[in-house]
């Protein structure tokens, strides 16, 4: 039994909603009771979608268990495929149908409907919304994709690209965006899906030379089984960042076998000249938090380091399956991982390292906004501000400028800093002030707890000089001034001791 | 001076003529656990602990409007693989999770365990489970049990069963205690207020409400209490205040000017108020509730609507759009109807407009859009897809979460009402 607050993820079949919902022509049997059928509105609200998920919910009661429930599923099932005469179906249960055994699959296969019937197994008690989605999105790929085939050699190499679900976080774009880089590639895109393919679509799957992977999260075990089976070699690289995409082009030329020269073809990234230009100088070294999916994370943490001049103090992932990538990227900037989907910790987190910016989700915003610290939001579980009108990629040299301005906008400007930092007593400058464009009032963030047996007082002259300190780096001056006089058996602070702790731990 | 007389009963437009269809299948409206939405919210000192599936998480938390409140005064014990393999022991579980909040929460007076399907399906004795911890925690915690499972609740629903599990709990009414009024049905503290008032103006003491807004402060109940429902959800509740001697004054729900006429009515005609003065309180507020709703008419009348089932409001809705706003009703759908406490409602609908109870939400939506009614009430699964088929509508969530009942908010229910037909009529793109 797991105590929760707030969850990341939804439950298994959310995540089959998620890829049903994104396909054409597909329909989903759902054994269900009727509170389920919220799931719905993170599709209608959250994602202002103008049409119903595809789903059909038995939304059996009380009253039906132990007599018909199984009878329900089944009426349930022939009527949606009268109504809907859909090109394939998938059939499974929520939570609930789960411990009454009714056996969707084999229910569903008695009625000998004219179209495929995908059964669906997704284990509520063990498994989450990602899972989910990728355990259907594999079902279905091996379901549809039939044998293997030859493939002629042609002069224009195709792939298909792999992940892009409903409700994911910016997928609408970042799909628009690799179609328009690959293109420029000359690589020719064969299917996208599940975002907006048809069964009949996967079934030309096998037709590609590659696959582009890009979610990970949602297609790596689908595009690990079109590798085995149909010899599709997949993109590892996701292309999120100037480096990523860089690196990204370099491995489609190799799968497509074509000049990487192509590559100067497509029109590059602002955000180089941005980082560089001077008004960025400010952004050197400020302490980043990053907490999302396993992939969005990790290529935010190299964004924040090699392409804005971060420092990353913090790294983690709700995404469990792929603890050991978050793991691995994690020791590369020297941080402990931190691999949990319980938010209460990803909040201590955020207080015992006090940073000067968090990239996270929905759920961190809300931690940052309650510690007065600066957010963005660059990953699931998305909000209904994650689909924004605009075109607003987060992959490939556009995605790359969006991420600029999405995480330096909630930043203080630079030479407010500055002058924050000279007038710091000027009444409407003081410390707690907002950055002006964003308007607001901001609360300084409590102050970590030391842990320490000796007890430090701060004479009050010292407490005074620490005040001036600009608010936005006087926990971590606090902290690490406390530090150098515990070490030190320092009792009592005083402005000597400040600014020989200053003078210690400058870099 | 007269003493008011009950309104005589209308006859002929009751519900006999009318026709109550049944329908089922696939029904596209919450399960209980939503009412914790606003019941965390009501009751101060009171926590929703939730014992199900991440899907029940999942719900509230999408229901709640996705993270709106960082620190939440609801939570859910999701059940694992290795609790339903009886690999971990559920009840010791349970009072895990239950001593691991208490802990982080020392604000905590009044904790529900609430069910849900999975707990129900795999019989989790909640009941029990509370006693014991209740014993455990007395005297600092109470901690009670309820189901908003989706097999047994609809929406509202769980308010009732919430209320219901309450009602054990009150304390016996003093035995030569004069005779009491019980406001019963969770209400904005904005309208208990002024429904307050207006009892103390009409001399109707003492009033007490539930919910109370805190955990502590429980109302008494005795065969001297009349209760009052002011939600028409409430039928174990009034049940259970029934079996405690309590009677229930029928009346019509507060809303629109006439429904919180009638309502405030029944109240005074069981408490003796006399009709002058029930008139000199009454007619301010009804002066000023007129004039809110006048400029709304214009926007409504003749418009016809079609309500989807959601909260059980509707035909209470209906009564006050058809007979105050003059629009026509062309559906009305209930996931419940309590023929009992419906009754004076159903009295004064005006004739025609079938009732629907349950739901099968694809045939509904075929008649809808055979029907192309003015606007629509349905929830929030729904609205977009319609309106993207040119309809416009309005979500009936809105009406649980804004104050709607009585004098003062009779404008801004017809606002609700108008708002979409307004915002169609603005935008030109
Ligand atoms: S319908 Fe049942 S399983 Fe679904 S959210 Fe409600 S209580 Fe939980």
């Amino acid at each position: 039994m797991q105590l929760t607050l707030w969850t990341y993820e939804g439950p298994p079949h959310i995540g089959a909603m998620r890829v049903a919902t994104a396909m054409r022509g597909l329909h989903y049997v759902l054994h269900a009771p009727q509170g389920d059928t919220y799931a719905d509105l993170l599709f209608t609200m959250i994602e202002r979608r103008g049409s119903r998920p595809p789903v059909t919910y038995t939304t059996f009661q009380a009253r039906d268990l132990g007599s018909d429930t199984a009878e329900l599923f089944k009426s349930a099932a022939r009527e949606a495929y009268e109504r809907f005469s859909p090109e394939a179906m998938i059939v499974g249960a929520s939570c609930t149908a789960e411990l009454l055994q009714d056996d969707p699959g084999g229910l569903a296969k008695a009625l000998a409907l004219p179209c495929p019937v995908i059964p669906l197994d997704l284990p509520a008690y063990q498994k989450k919304e990602n899972w989910g989605a990728a355990e259907t999105f594999y079902r279905l790929v091996r379901a549809l994709a039939g044998p293997r085939r030859e493939r002629s050699r042609r002069a224009r190499r195709s792939c298909n690209i792999l992940g892009p679900t409903a409700l994911g976080f910016r997928c609408r774009d970042d799909v628009r965006e690799m179609e328009t880089l690959l293109a420029t590639l000359g690589v020719e895109v064969n299917v996208v899906a599940p975002l907006g393919a048809s069964p009949k679509d996967l079934t030309r799957l096998g037709d590609a030379d590659f696959n582009v992977l890009l979610y990970p999260e949602i297609a790596l075990t689908a595009a690990q089984w079109l590798e085995r089976t149909h010899g599709q070699p997949f993109t590892r690289v996701v292309p999120i960042g100037v480096g990523a995409t860089r690196d990204f082009i370099a491995e489609v030329a190799r799968l497509a076998e074509i000049d990487p020269e192509a590559a100067s073809q497509v029109e590059p990234s602002r955000l180089p000249w941005y980082a560089r230009s001077v008004d960025s100088t400010y952004l050197t070294g400020k302490r980043v938090f990053i907490f999302g999916d396993a992939t969005h994370a990790i290529a935010a943490a190299r964004i924040a380091r090699d392409e804005l001049g971060f420092t990353v103090v913090g790294l983690g992932s709700y995404s469990r399956e792929f603890a050991r990538d978050v793991r691995e990227a994690a020791a590369r900037y020297g941080v402990e991982a931190l691999v949990t989907d319980d938010y209460l910790e990803v909040e201590a987190k955020v207080m015992e390292l006090q940073p000067e910016l968090v990239l996270g989700t929905q759920m961190e915003r809300h931690i940052a906004k309650r510690l007065g610290v600066p957010c963005a939001v660059m990953s699931a579980p998305a909000h209904v501000q994650d689909f924004p009108a605009r075109y607003s990629p987060q992959m490939g040299f556009e995605g790359a400028n969006v991420i600029f301005d999405s995480w330096v906008h909630p930043l203080m400007m630079g030479l407010e800093e500055h002058l924050l930092a000279m007038f710091r007593d000027d009444a409407e400058f003081h410390d707690g002030a907002a950055p002006s464009h964003l308007g607001g009032k901001q609360t300084p963030p409590p102050a970590a707890p030391v842990a320490s047996d000796i007890v430090v007082v701060w004479a009050e002259d010292a407490e005074k000089e620490l005040r001036k300190v600009p608010f936005f780096v006087r926990g971590k001056a606090r902290r690490n001034t406390e530090k150098f006089a515990a070490e030190r058996g320092l009792e009592t602070i005083t402005v000597e001791t400040l600014y020989d702790a200053k003078a210690y731990f400058a870099r | 001076m007269n003493a008011l007389s009950p309104l005589p009963a209308m006859g002929a437009a009751g519900c006999e003529a009318r026709p109550i269809v049944q329908e089922r299948g696939q029904r596209e409206v919450f399960c209980g656990l939503t009412g914790i939405v606003w019941l965390h919210r009501k009751i101060q000192g009171a926590f929703f602990l939730v014992v199900g599936s991440r899907t029940c998480a999942h719900l509230i938390q999408s229901a709640a409007g996705v993270m709106i409140f960082a620190e939440p005064r609801f939570a859910t014990a999701i059940l694992e693989d290795r609790d339903l393999a009886g690999v971990a022991d559920i009840d010791d579980e349970l009072d895990a999770a239950v001593d691991r909040l208490l802990v982080r929460r020392p604000d905590i007076e009044l904790l529900f365990l609430v069910g849900s399907c999975p707990s129900e399906v795999i019989k989790i004795d909640l009941s029990r489970a509370a006693a014991r911890q209740s014993k455990k925690h007395a005297p600092r915690v109470r901690v009670l049990s309820y189901s908003g499972s989706g097999i047994e609740t609809t929406f509202t629903q769980g308010e009732d069963a919430c209320l219901a599990a309450l009602v054990p709990t009150l304390p016996q009414e003093a035995p030569h205690a004069p005779p009491s009024l019980l406001v019963v049905g969770a209400l904005a503290d904005v309208v208990e207020d002024q429904f307050a008032r207006l009892f103390d103006a009409l001399g109707v003491a003492p009033v007490r409400f539930l919910p109370m807004r805190r955990a502590a402060d429980l109302p008494p109940v005795g065969p001297n209490t009349s209760i009052l429902l002011a939600q028409p959800y409430l039928a174990d509740t009034a049940h259970a205040l029934e079996e405690r001697g309590a009677r229930r004054i029928d009346a019509p729900f507060p809303l629109g000017v006439e429904g919180a006429t009638l309502w405030l009515r029944a109240a005074a005609v069981a408490f003796g108020v006399t009709e002058e003065r029930f008139d000199a309180v009454v007619a301010p507020a009804r002066a000023r509730a007129e004039r809110a709703m006048r400029h709304y008419r214009d926007t409504l009348a003749g418009k016809r609507i079609f309500l989807f089932p959601d909260s059980q409001l509707e035909p209470a809705l209906a009564r006050f759009l058809s007979r105050e706003m003059g629009m026509e009703i062309v559906e009305i759908g209930t996931p419940y109807l309590h023929r009992r406490h419906m009754a004076s409602e159903l009295e004064l609908l005006p004739p025609g407009a079938p009732i629907v109870e349950g739901q099968h939400v694809e045939q509904q939506l075929d008649r809808c859009r055979a029907a192309r009614p003015d606007l629509v009430l349905c929830g929030l699964g729904l609205a977009n897809p319609l309106e993207a088929e040119g309809f416009t509508t309005k979500w009936s969530i809105e009406l649980l979460f804004s104050p709607i009942q009585g004098f003062d908010q009779a404008g801004d229910l017809a606002e609700l009402f108008a708002r979409p037909l307004n915002r169609r009529a603005r935008l030109e793109v």
